[in-house]
């Protein structure tokens, strides 16, 4: 498993860019989502010591962030892979067969929703409608947006991926 | 000098093209109305103007904006921070309008703004941008620093003395985010749970201030009601509708898209003109007019004008105005229950019925579906309907998941009947 289990305390920086984003800000809690999305974007998850420090830095309780945390679902708790496959499974997408796409998914990379492949590159999160309907099927791969998706797609996304793998 | 527009809200935008500059906007005559409103027009009589164009809200709820802005207490009333935050949280199952907006043209959507917080004397705008949205919230921020760098927002705008800072705020998911009051808590960092009503957000808004909260569409329309008037566009509608409309369509059409019409244009242009009609092999059964959360529309009263009113009359809503088609070779209740399982899992869980009783229903579609599904189910669902319905519930997250259930109950009754007597899915 290349996913990181444990995470080192905030270094200065990470202090910093936090102090910066709660000034945007009338209250430090309003920084919460922002704080707990510039950690992950550097860690990929937010552990509890990292949400411990987090917090201690907005001005909240441990709990009072968690609670904040586990709501949003793009905020990840637990670790991921190196990138998140965000599969839309709402009506548009479904009709034009996501279903199908994620059997491929699970038959090329062997995971199903809230697994994580076993070299770590990859987890796969159920995402609604991701705003591109006339593309659909849609998903996300890391940042990176992909329309009309089909086997073939799915198989080139996830080559570069195998290729790397000794 | 651009000629007067006719579907303004698309007039910069070339799809698959970067949006325009700043520099470029203001070529084509953006920013005109900053300049010729700041510091010249009362902003009463901007909110009167508004009021006068019959602007209505885009998000899904069509309340009319002017009326919206004057249920905000006035500076003199309500001394302190006044904020205006656009929802651009677009996660309505089938809405792809606002990402055209946002990524199209950027500066419509800044000038927009401007202009809005000057009518309202806001010090403050947000957008609250889904985190999905790359794109969008790039263009934006790339926007906001080109606009502040010209002097068009921060202190002192143009010499006016009217003062404005604009932040794109990314959301981390959640469809109960959209709720106009889920959204302020969202924003203040915490859960997204609708707050009760009253007070509203224009009297008791973020942090304890007046806000209003305007769909993104809503708002783009604003430089062009100031720049041409409200008579201009109110004329801009058909069938006896006002103004323009960014429409859409997505499902088995040949040419799914997003289009800008005139307000009032019947469903059946937009879908077979348009959208080029039906795939071929396809033939279509329905349309969810406007999101998950509308009811359907047969395809036999595909000639109704797509407006507030006239969807009304046929049982069902015009809500984002972007369609979703049910085709003859999709299963209605499949379809039924992929639209249940998107609002039980985004159910907030504030409130219990909403909380247990749409996995309740999504579970009781998806055993029908599977051909596991007993007689009285559909009794159950019938009863569901009500429990879930307006008024029942604390916001309208789960009345809107129970539109699709209940009409499809009422047009596709034999299909479901026909699921449970065979034990199977006629479809697969």
């Amino acid at each position: 498993m290349s996913i990181v289990e444990r995470q080192p305390p905030l270094d200065a920086t990470e202090r910093a860019a936090i102090a910066e984003l709660i000034a945007h800000y009338p209250t430090a809690r309003a920084a919460a989502i922002d704080s707990l999305k510039y950690v992950q974007q550097r860690r990929r998850y937010v552990s509890d010591g990292t949400l411990h420090e987090v917090a201690h830095l907005l001005g909240m309780s441990a709990a009072e962030l968690d609670e904040v945390a586990t709501f949003y679902n793009l905020i990840y708790r637990k670790p991921v892979g190196e990138k998140v496959i965000l599969l839309c499974d709402s009506i548009s997408c479904w009709i034009t067969g996501r279903d199908q796409l994620a059997a491929h998914i699970h038959q090329r990379l062997g995971i199903r929703q809230g697994e994580t492949t076993a070299d770590g590159r990859f987890t796969l999160l159920p995402i609604v409608c991701l705003g591109d309907c006339d593309h659909a099927p849609v998903m996300m791969v890391g940042d990176t947006l992909h329309g009309n998706v089909d086997t073939a797609a799915l198989d080139a996304i996830f080559q570069p991926a195998e290729s790397d793998t000794p | 000098m651009s000629a007067i527009p006719r579907l303004p809200l698309t007039r910069n935008i070339r799809r698959g093209a970067a949006p325009f500059s700043r520099a470029e906007y203001e070529q084509a005559d953006g920013y005109l109305a900053v300049r010729d409103t700041l510091g010249k027009v009362e902003p009463a009589s901007l909110i009167a103007l508004i009021a006068a164009s019959g602007l209505g809200g885009c998000g899904g709820g069509g309340f009319p904006t002017g009326r919206k802005w004057q249920l905000m207490p006035g500076k003199d009333q309500r001394p302190g921070p006044r904020y205006l935050l656009i929802n651009a949280d677009e996660m309505e199952p089938g809405t792809f309008k606002d990402r055209l907006l946002l990524e199209g043209d950027p500066h419509q959507m800044i000038e927009g703004i401007i202009l809005s917080a000057y009518a309202l004397q806001a010090d403050h705008a947000y957008i609250f941008v889904r985190g999905e949205y790359l794109t969008a919230i790039e263009r934006l921020n790339h926007a906001i620093a080109e606009a502040e760098a010209a002097g068009l927002i921060g202190e002192n705008i143009l010499g006016s003395g009217f003062d404005l800072s604009v932040q794109v705020h990314g959301g981390a998911g959640r469809y109960i985010c959209g709720e106009e009051t889920a959204l302020l808590n969202s924003l203040e960092g915490r859960r997204a749970i609708p707050r009760s009503k009253p007070p509203f957000p224009q009297v008791n808004g973020l942090w304890g201030c007046p806000t209003i909260v305007n769909n993104v569409e809503t708002i783009c329309n604003v430089p062009h009601i100031v720049r041409y008037g409200a008579d201009w566009y109110r004329g801009l509608g058909v069938n006896g509708a006002l103004g323009t409309k960014i429409y859409g369509v997505s499902g088995r059409v040949r040419n799914p898209g997003t289009f800008e019409l005139p307000m009032g244009t019947p469903m059946r242009d937009m879908i077979e003109d348009h959208a080029g009609g039906m795939k071929d092999g396809y033939r279509l059964t329905a349309v969810l007019p406007g999101g998950a959360s509308t009811a359907f529309l047969m395809a036999e009263n595909l000639d109704v004008p797509m407006t507030f009113a006239d969807m009304a009359k046929h049982g069902t809503r015009l809500g984002t105005g972007t369609a979703i088609v049910l085709d003859d070779k999709t299963c209605p209740v499949g379809f039924i229950a992929n639209l249940q399982q998107f609002f039980a899992r985004e159910s907030c869980g504030w409130c219990a019925p909403c909380r247990d009783g749409l996995p309740w229903v999504e579970r009781t579609l998806k055993s029908i579906e599977a051909g596991e599904g007993r007689a009285t189910d559909l009794d159950l669902l019938l009863e569901m309907t009500g429990n879930l319905g307006p008024g029942r519930t604390f916001c309208a997250l789960a009345p809107g998941a129970m539109a699709s259930l209940q009409s499809g109950l009422q047009y596709f009754g034999p299909v479901f009947e026909q699921h449970i007597a065979t034990k199977a899915c006629p479809w697969t």
